[in-house]
């Protein structure tokens, strides 16, 4: 492509000043368009790593402070954090095993059977706003004594894992060639040995693909938890919340609360970021 | 041949038979047990009057609380204002500033793997600790944007502390995390345009910005109903950074319907009522998606 257009270019070349000129320019566009998507990132890290009087001083100081790690001992004293990490680590793996274990199959029937209007039901589920499952949600768990349960959050976060699930891996499950299956067929297999020797194996990149982001929303959320979760399974988005209403401007601790909480999904992102946009839009953009 | 292998080939046999609906059944259980049954049951709500805080049972109301809604509440048209005000805000800035890097990066150049990484994380940064930043940056003396503001020799501004500002501060927050997201999907879309349209426009002698305006802008339009239609969706129901930031104050000035709706069910208990506010809330989204839809098939014809 790059071949083409320069081949299709008239005239003469540009000489080597203008093009160098092009170039620190482009950079410079690129580095400004980054900008604040790297500062938010800078500011959250260093101020949890700069000393009370240093996050309040006036102007900020932006690249020379004397670096403290007291605000990460502070969350740690001040709250059951790790508590709190083993809460959201129970719900979101919770959660995304159950969606894999109801999910898989079901994407699986989508795509070899073309079930459309199954497909359609789940997408629906993408659009109705959370909150107006969380009234009867509340009612149904505080009605059973299961407000504050793993069981009750696990079972809430399957609406934004599951349907997730199933739309990434139909994707994939559709790249699987048919004939795999129909020779799997001939040889005796069944439709779950189908599934579970040929399909599944083929899709363990989608399958982790969708667990990690399944893992990661469910870690994010923050509405089903500040209503469901209660002092035995608050999760970090709510504890962080929490810590915000209570204490005054101490800022460097709940800096350390946010750099720890966004660390683990930063670094699972990493490992699935060809498929974070197929993820978000639902299959609608591949990548 | 003994009875129980029979029964056993017959279970095979029918398992094999029904497996379309097998397959799908956990899901659909699960889906009508989380889903299903909860919007029912709302819609059910909605007609009542009832406040889970009190001992008396819900009352029959028929449509009184949408007639309260639509007719007398003035909190609710002003929450319903704000919210397609706030959503067009963001989804609109969110479209061109996209747009408009997916442009710029929409070449081979050093860095462009570490440009789409970075891209990616200010959507999946938990929202309540990037909100959290946010109110840290918006502090009205000691925040950094008051300080990056006066560099640029404007006046301080109070953000999320004054009524005036409080929704474009939020839209900054939407607009930080969400831009990406439009970017990624139209250089998805930039990636897949045909060639050939641009070679005759070469031949042509059109300069770039026609190029762009008559040839790149009307080819993309198809990705960028997908890229509006999820952003619509996602925005008309924005809460978490809503919530964390300003709790939809000052007073109501940041009040959005799911904000409302929260505040109804979960600060008054007024089930009934923000049944009925949910299911408004619903319509909406739903509205907005099926008009996005249309959109999107006459673009596609």
């Amino acid at each position: 492509m790059v071949v083409a257009t320069g081949a299709l270019r008239t005239g003469p070349r540009r000489p080597a000043l203008g093009r160098v000129a092009r170039s620190v320019g482009f950079a410079l566009l690129v580095c400004a368009a980054m900008l604040p998507t790297v500062f938010v990132f800078y500011w959250m890290v260093t101020l949890s790593l700069k000393t009370q009087v240093e996050a309040a001083g006036y102007p900020p100081h932006f690249f020379r402070f004397a670096v403290t790690f007291r605000n990460y001992a502070d969350v740690f004293a001040k709250n059951p954090f790790l508590q709190y990490v083993w809460n959201s680590l129970v719900v979101a793996a919770g959660s995304t095993a159950a969606g894999l274990a109801v999910g898989l199959p079901a994407a699986f029937s989508i795509a070899r059977w073309r079930q459309e209007g199954l497909a359609l039901a789940i997408l629906v589920a993408r659009i109705i706003p959370g909150i107006s499952y969380l009234i009867p949600w509340y009612i149904l768990f505080r009605g059973l004594h299961m407000v504050d349960t793993y069981q009750a959050l696990i079972l809430t976060h399957l609406v934004v894992g599951l349907p997730l699930i199933i739309w990434v891996m139909i994707g994939f499950l559709e790249n699987v060639p048919p004939d795999l299956h129909d020779a799997a067929l001939i040889d005796g297999c069944s439709y779950y040995g189908v599934f579970w020797r040929v399909a599944v194996p083929l899709v363990r990149p989608g399958i982790m693909a969708a667990a990690i982001l399944s893992f990661i929303f469910s870690w994010n959320n923050f509405l089903f938890s500040v209503v469901l979760a209660g002092p035995h399974t608050r999760t970090l988005p709510v504890a962080v919340f929490n810590m915000i209403n209570y204490e005054e401007i101490s800022w460097g601790p709940l800096a350390a609360a946010a750099t720890m909480i966004t660390l683990p999904v930063i670094l699972l992102t990493l490992l699935v970021q060809r498929h974070i946009v197929t993820g978000l839009t639902f299959g609608a953009v591949k990548q | 041949m003994a009875a129980p292998g029979d029964l056993g080939a017959r279970l095979g046999r029918a398992a094999h038979r029904y497996a379309p609906y097998i397959f799908p059944a956990p899901a659909a259980v699960t889906i009508v047990l989380i889903i299903v049954y909860p919007m029912l049951y709302t819609g059910w709500m909605s007609l009542h009057e009832w406040f889970a805080s009190s001992l008396s049972p819900p009352k029959f109301v028929g449509a009184a609380n949408y007639l309260r809604l639509l007719l007398t509440d003035g909190r609710f048209h002003e929450a319903l204002v704000r919210t397609l005000y706030f959503s067009v805000l963001v989804v609109g800035a969110e479209t061109v500033l996209g747009v408009a890097m997916a442009l710029l990066f929409n070449r081979e150049f050093w860095g462009r793997g570490i440009v789409r990484t970075l891209s990616i994380l200010p959507m999946v940064a938990t929202p309540t600790a990037v909100a959290l930043i946010f109110v840290m940056m918006y502090h009205p003396t000691l925040g950094v944007m008051n300080y990056l503001v006066t560099l640029l020799g404007l006046p301080p501004q109070k953000w999320i502390y004054s009524s005036k500002t409080v929704l474009y501060a939020l839209a900054a927050v939407d607009v930080w995390e969400w831009t990406p997201l439009v970017m990624l999907i139209a250089l998805a879309g930039l990636a897949a345009l045909p060639r050939e349209p641009y070679e005759s426009a070469v031949i042509d002698g059109a300069t770039g910005l026609a190029t762009l305006w008559h040839i790149t802008l009307p080819l993309l339009r198809p990705v960028l109903v997908v890229a509006i239609l999820f952003r619509a969706i996602d925005a008309i129901k924005t809460f978490d950074i809503i919530f964390v930031m300003t709790q939809g104050g000052p007073g109501n000035a940041s009040e959005t319907i799911n904000l409302l709706l929260f505040t109804q069910a979960f600060s008054y208990f007024n089930i009934g009522y923000a049944s009925a506010v949910a299911v408004a809330l619903f319509a909406l989204v739903l509205g907005t998606s099926l008009v996005l839809m249309k959109v999107r098939r006459a673009a596609w014809s």
